[in-house]
């Protein structure tokens, strides 16, 4: 796993439904491993492949035509539970950016830590994205994080985005917040023994 | 300045605010289980590190164990791992585990506040999202993922952005027929699956003063389903009096001390949330949902709205959600037929919840051709409906009481509901396979669920009452 993020740039993949919970990004009965690593294969299981595992052909994720490192997705992306497996299947599969208007607090949460960067845009911005990826699948969109701007290249329109300082500064460096965390332990224990 | 209940808890438990980012918050209590903390443990593992404070943690085994002959080894390969990795890691990290054959096993948010862990004033985390039940007490509780699991087994922090706040104040009488449940999906139904997103809610009002800690825990529950970090009610009378004498609750000299703090526990007067909604309690009807995310909730008088109610930019994702459950827009949902009731969940797993679907089955028996299971939420649960005769009501109507666990509510186990069939669920999800592979779910409260088993049919409780 890349654990840092500059600018990227890349074709998205238009995943046009609202209210992506985690259980269609990757549904309960493959949690159960012990590791990170192996979750890619089953993501979006159900919407992806039948029962027996021959890809269902309408889905996206299985046209060949589209393809790139940026999920684009619905309003409301990541709702549901709580689980990092959905970031780390997104993650594995070999996305690094997802965009969508709107994402369910937790999810995005577990994308910073999983350096997955969540980019929130306006619903304008997200039907151009989806307009353009119709029109050309391999429009280029680009996501450039020290700058908190998007862009879809060629047609010039862009956005900036929003990024607590803090998350950017450990998505751009490669910083993990237990790092931190571990680092002011003192600071920690200094607090328990004012509480009691 | 006066303060709202979520900040005099919050403000409390800030070690530290970083620059431009969240705040440092100190966790009183830690809830694990089996499927989101192997991954943490590695981690600590790979770092070479202990679990800072153990004695704050506390394990149970739920989402993936067998709900009949738990005395037997987990039949289930990759389950049964899971729940071993458990055992270790709570061993080698000297954790305490409520684990399969403990009395005190049980989904994890039915054990916590059963036993008195949970209390008023605490921020409580686990890596699963319905940690927001616990906020019933006058909690801040939330989910969280297994990199934060990994920062708080670590150092018992977190690192949080200080959410929105909203109140949703519930005033009035009740209609007959409706619970905590109808109130939930009602409230979520209004505001949609993601109208609550960046907040952290507090409920307030009459209605919500006047429930039991169960109904208040499955409000709470709930929260989550519209997008929120989580919810909590303000402790009271009701409160203490639940939590009084349980297990791990404090006592004599501690308990009056300790009642002294929770009862400054509120929200001031003139204080200002970012959002603020009110509902009329006598609005509320009983609910089901039709659709796939816990939104698409109407009464059960009413019917799935046609086309035309729906905004054209909504409009894929709910035919997308009708064709999957095999239901046609702008129909009556009563009268539709249904081949299982799953009772059970952390939503409506407690005994008073059994109670109430045994009170209401007594004497009746379940129509043929539908498959009922109760599944209770833990050890005690079980242990209590089988001694106060609940367990003999749902024999005799036909209802199969199964061992504690998080079962049919996600399927991690056996218990999947088969493809193309549907459920009536006391659960939390209807999300697309969430109780198996092309199962179909419609959430209600125990009594609606109830009503179905009796009827195998979607039927309003109100004409069997
Ligand atoms: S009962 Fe369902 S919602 Fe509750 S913890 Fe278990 S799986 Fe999650």
């Amino acid at each position: 796993m890349s654990k840092s993020f500059t600018t990227i740039r890349s074709t998205g993949v238009p995943l046009k439904i609202e209210n992506i919970d985690t259980d269609q990004i990757i549904p309960a009965r493959f949690l159960k491993a012990t590791t990170r690593e192996g979750f890619g294969q089953n993501l979006f299981r159900d919407w992806r492949f039948y029962s027996d595992g021959r890809p269902k052909e309408g889905f996206i994720l299985n046209d060949p035509g589209y393809h790139g490192k940026i999920l684009v997705a619905a309003k409301n992306f990541g709702c549901g539970s709580s689980r990092e497996h959905a970031a780390w299947a997104i993650k594995d599969y070999g996305f690094d950016v997802v965009i969508s208007s709107f994402f369910a607090d937790i999810f995005k949460n577990n994308a910073l830590n999983n350096f997955l960067l969540p980019v929130t845009v306006s619903e304008n911005f997200l039907q151009l994205i989806f307009d353009a990826i119709r029109q050309d699948a391999e429009t280029l969109i680009e996501v450039n994080l020290d700058k908190q701007l998007i862009q879809l290249a060629g047609i010039g329109t862009e956005e900036k985005f929003e990024i607590d300082n803090y998350k950017k500064t450990c998505m751009l460096n490669g910083y993990d917040d237990i790092d931190y965390l571990l680092s002011i332990t003192q600071e920690i224990e200094k607090f328990e023994a004012l509480r009691i | 300045m006066n303060k709202t209940l979520f900040e005099k808890i919050w403000d409390s438990h800030v070690v530290k605010t970083i620059d431009g980012g969240p705040s440092v918050i100190y966790v009183d209590r830690h809830f694990i289980h089996e499927v989101t903390s192997p991954q943490a443990f590695a981690g600590l593992k790979k770092r070479n590190i202990s679990v800072f404070r153990p004695a704050q943690v506390v394990a149970t085994a739920d989402h993936n164990v067998p709900t009949i002959e738990q005395n037997l080894p987990i039949k289930e390969e990759l389950s049964r791992l899971q729940v071993e990795a458990l055992k270790r890691n709570c061993a080698d990290f000297g954790i305490e585990l409520y684990g399969l054959g403990h009395p005190y096993q049980g989904i994890v948010h039915v054990i916590g506040p059963e036993l008195g862990i949970t209390r008023p004033g605490m921020t409580i985390v686990c890596g699963d999202s319905h940690t927001s039940t616990h906020g019933a007490f006058g909690a801040i509780a939330f989910g969280i993922g297994t990199s934060e699991v990994e920062m708080v087994l670590a150092t018992q922090c977190v690192l949080q952005t200080k959410p929105k706040l909203m109140r949703i104040n519930v005033d009035g009488e009740l209609n007959r027929g409706v619970v905590a449940k109808d109130i939930i999906l009602y409230i979520i139904s209004k505001i949609s699956a993601s109208g609550a997103t960046g907040y952290f809610v507090e409920y307030a009002g009459s209605t919500i003063r006047g429930l039991s800690m169960e109904g208040r825990m499955t409000i709470c529950n709930m929260s989550i389903e519209m997008g929120a970090r989580g919810g909590m009610v303000a402790p009271d009378e009701i409160t203490f009096s639940y939590m009084k004498g349980r297990h791990f609750t404090p006592k004599n000299q501690d308990w009056d001390e300790k009642i002294a703090y929770w009862s400054t526990l509120y929200s001031e007067d003139h204080v200002l949330f970012d959002s603020e909604i009110n509902i009329n309690a006598s609005e509320i009807e009983p609910m089901i949902t039709y659709g796939t995310n816990p939104g698409m909730g109407i009464a059960i008088t009413g019917h799935i709205p046609s086309l035309e109610e729906i905004s054209d930019q909504e409009k894929p994702s709910f035919e997308k959600s009708l064709q999957y459950m095999g239901l046609q827009p702008g129909t009556d949902i009563r009268g539709k037929k249904v081949d299982y009731v799953f009772i059970g969940s952390c939503t409506n797993s407690r005994i008073e919840d059994l109670r109430m679907v045994a009170s209401f089955v007594k004497g009746k028996k379940k129509a043929a051709g539908v498959e009922v299971w109760v599944v209770p939420g833990s050890k005690q649960v079980e242990k209590q409906a089988i001694e106060e005769g609940i367990g003999k009501i749902f024999e005799d109507a036909g209802f199969n009481l199964r061992q504690p666990g998080c079962s049919a509510c996600l399927g991690m186990n056996e218990d999947k509901i088969p493809a193309g069939k549907y459920c009536i669920s006391t659960s939390n999800r209807n999300f697309e396979g969430r109780q198996g592979p092309n199962a179909r779910t419609m959430l209600a409260s125990p009594l609606t669920a109830a009503a179905a088993a009796i009827t195998g049919r979607i039927t309003d409780v109100r004409d069997l009452i």
